[in-house]
């Protein structure tokens, strides 16, 4: 009956998350992913509706004020269309935000009773919106087919900004998890944060409307190219530079890095303090 | 078959407590704190406020060894088990540990309230990396074990207390880990289930799996655990046999215990005498619980167990009854009621001594037990050998919940008739 000898000893400094028990974890994974939909869902009246209802009104709101009377302009898409393209993967990024950067201290009872490799709750946390986006997912291509608009063959790569969204996602919450279990202040300033970024992102109206010399600027937030990149793939409208996608891709690899350092010299404290 | 489960050495656990000067829990009040550090005032960690939870802890345990561990409340009983568990890192110090470890910590577990039982029961299984197929054949086991079949596709948020702890131990029992790690199981739960947990963990050793078990019940770890540790503020006092163990922490904390229990090993360092030995004292509440607090109302009892050694007639067992400030306020000896010549054969005894409820008023009491034969000898007595404190539940008669004063709250008889 005996298996592998585990050996506790206090963490050295500079380790990142070992990643080899992480994938041990797979089924607690899967297991923690379906809870939280199923936590999720249960006790709402309307359930699974919220979903398509969230992005669906607030791209309502967002035509009428912004597409017309403030007349923005969507890049020859109709602007409803223009709107929700960016709402749909824009709403599953600030979930997995808003969920991941809270979800150690929602999670306490987990934490100060057992153990598993810590890092699998804000993950499954980022994880388990995709369910949402997907279903949504379903309501956009509704939409453009009721428009009449046909994807291009650059859906394929769709996959790859929903990547970039995620990954900008988890390395957020591996920064703004440990934080909160230290800080309550995190999990009030995170809402505030989301909305300020979501203004910062080309959601409700077109980059080519930033002027040049803030481009560069504009192009550091990830979230900004991954957004654009999906309404391309998509819609068809005017791609994001190859390098916008690069600098964002390489920001959000840097990220994950130092944040998978922090998360580890952080998590040996969690059940301590949370 | 001596295979180490368990190898602790130097395990030390400092905590940042708040102690001299409160916690900084935002982001403003840490900040004054960094700036006042680098003026000079004040480190942002004062060595006030950190407490050495755990200092150098040192021991090695056998696989199938069922381990007790003694010790007051903040010795670092659970925060060794916490280590242990790997739910906390020590600050120094490293252990080595042979396989899966499934534990209880304190009540309640690593369940998710929002779930059922059925879906608590994978969840654990799942952390302690067990496949679903794995766990699916220790389900019905599981469920039969906490006795809650019918309400295994409840969310646990809807459980009572007992029915939790069941499916909680029954998990952290059955499931397939090498070690066991159990806090303070039997602190809740009736007698009944504390009998059946008891004798799980016997079975669980029998198959070579280690429990290390945390309990304020010293009559348990006496009897169901081969070795006991013993912990005091953080140090390891004592590792060894668990009746000379369990015996020298009786003796060196001056037998008045927080716990409603005494127990002694039947050997020669028991109190006694050449007729009579001491192994144990307990106060049980109306529900047959071993507790220090029980409810003013109803009725709890005094229980003493002793071996008779030689047959004897005339020998008495008494229980002295004193206040918090060691007033005495009866004495009572078991000859009162039986016939004054009763002879005792050698044997097990356990002498139950009730006190009625609505009796005492509540507060902190003290039990002295003893045994002599009047004229002749006393067999031995301990002074203040229990505390109890009478839980207060209410008034009088249960009307209003008012304190009196007094040690006694007896209900009185009291008539009204109209005077003409």
């Amino acid at each position: 009956m005996r298996s592998d000898v585990t050996h506790i000893a206090p963490s050295r400094a500079w380790a990142g998350i070992a990643l080899s028990p992480v994938w041990h974890s797979r089924e607690l994974f899967a297991f923690l992913c379906w809870r939280s939909i199923k936590v999720r869902y249960k006790q709402a009246a309307i359930g699974v509706g919220w979903v398509v209802l969230q992005p669906l009104l607030t791209m309502l709101v967002f035509t009428v004020i912004f597409g017309k009377l403030a007349q923005l302009p969507s890049d020859n898409v109709p602007y409803p269309v223009f709107a929700f393209s960016a709402l749909v993967p824009w709403t599953f990024f600030s979930q997995a935000l808003s969920r991941g950067g809270t979800s150690l201290v929602t999670d306490a009872s987990l934490l100060t009773k057992v153990y598993f490799p810590r890092v699998l709750i804000p993950l499954a946390s980022c994880t388990t919106p995709l369910v949402d986006f997907v279903l949504s997912l379903v309501i956009l291509l509704g939409l453009m087919a009721w428009y009449g608009i046909a994807p291009t063959w650059h859906v394929v790569f769709a996959p790859v900004f929903v990547l970039l969204l995620w990954l900008t996602a988890l390395a957020c919450s591996l920064w703004f998890a440990p934080l909160n279990v230290r800080y309550r202040d995190v999990g009030h300033a995170l809402p505030f944060v989301t909305q300020i970024w979501m203004y910062g992102s080309p959601v409700l109206y077109s980059a080519a409307m930033i002027p040049e010399r803030w481009r560069t600027l504009y192009s550091l937030n990830p979230v900004g190219g991954a957004l654009e990149g999906f309404r391309w793939a998509l819609l068809g409208t005017a791609p994001p530079s190859p390098g916008t996608v690069a600098t964002s891709a390489a920001l959000v690899l840097i990220a994950l890095a130092a944040g998978s350092v922090y998360f580890r010299r952080q998590e040996r404290n969690f059940a301590d303090i949370v | 078959m001596s295979l180490t489960a368990i190898r602790a050495a130097g395990l030390s656990k400092q905590y940042f407590v708040p102690g001299a000067r409160p916690r900084s829990d935002s982001i403003r009040d840490e900040a004054v704190d960094r700036v006042k550090a680098l003026l000079g005032r004040g480190g942002s960690r004062d060595s006030a406020d950190l407490f050495w939870a755990l200092r150098d802890v040192s021991f090695d345990v056998n696989a199938g060894d069922v381990v007790g561990v003694v010790g007051r409340n903040g010795s670092g009983k659970s925060t060794l088990l916490k280590i242990l568990s790997r739910i906390t890192e020590p600050t120094e110090g490293t252990a080595d540990i042979h396989g899966r470890v499934g534990s209880l910590l304190e009540v309640g577990t690593g369940f998710d309230r929002e779930l059922t039982g059925r879906e608590n029961i994978y969840l654990s299984g799942a952390i302690l990396g067990m496949r679903r197929a794995e766990t699916r054949r220790k389900f019905d086991e599981i469920v039969a074990f906490a006795e809650v079949e019918r309400f295994i596709d409840t969310p646990v948020k809807r459980y009572s207390s007992g029915m939790f702890l069941r499916l909680a131990f029954a998990v952290a029992a059955h499931l397939e880990s090498e070690i066991l790690l159990l806090d303070e199981v039997l602190a809740v739960g009736d007698a009944n289930f504390q009998r059946k947990c008891l004798g799980k963990m016997e079975e669980v050793a029998g198959v070579g799996r280690t429990v290390l078990f945390v309990s304020h019940n010293l009559g348990a770890i006496s009897r169901f655990c081969r070795t006991c540790i013993w912990l005091d503020r953080g140090v390891l006092k004592a590792y060894g046999p668990a009746a000379d163990v369990v015996g020298t922490y009786l003796s060196r904390t001056g037998g008045t215990q927080d716990v409603g229990v005494l127990v002694f090993p039947d050997d020669d360092t028991a109190p006694g005498s050449e007729y009579i030995r001491l192994l144990g004292a307990r106060i049980v509440n109306h529900r047959d619980e071993i507790t220090t607090a029980p409810d003013a109302r109803y009725p709890f009892h005094v229980d003493i167990e002793y071996r008779i050694l030689r047959k004897s007639s005339g020998l008495r067992i008494g229980v002295t009854l004193l206040g918090r400030d060691g007033t005495p306020l009866l004495a009572t000896k078991d000859l009162d009621v039986l016939p004054e010549d009763l002879e005792r054969a050698p044997g097990r005894y356990v002498s139950r001594c009730e006190f009625p409820g609505e009796l005492l008023n509540t507060g902190q009491f003290f039990v002295s037990i003893g045994s002599d034969t009047p004229m002749q000898q006393s067999h031995f007595f301990l002074d203040r050998a229990l505390r109890l404190t009478l839980e207060h539940v209410g008034g009088v008669g249960g009307h209003t919940a008012d304190g009196r004063v007094g040690l006694i709250r007896m209900r009185m008889n009291w008539q009204m008739s109209s005077v003409p």
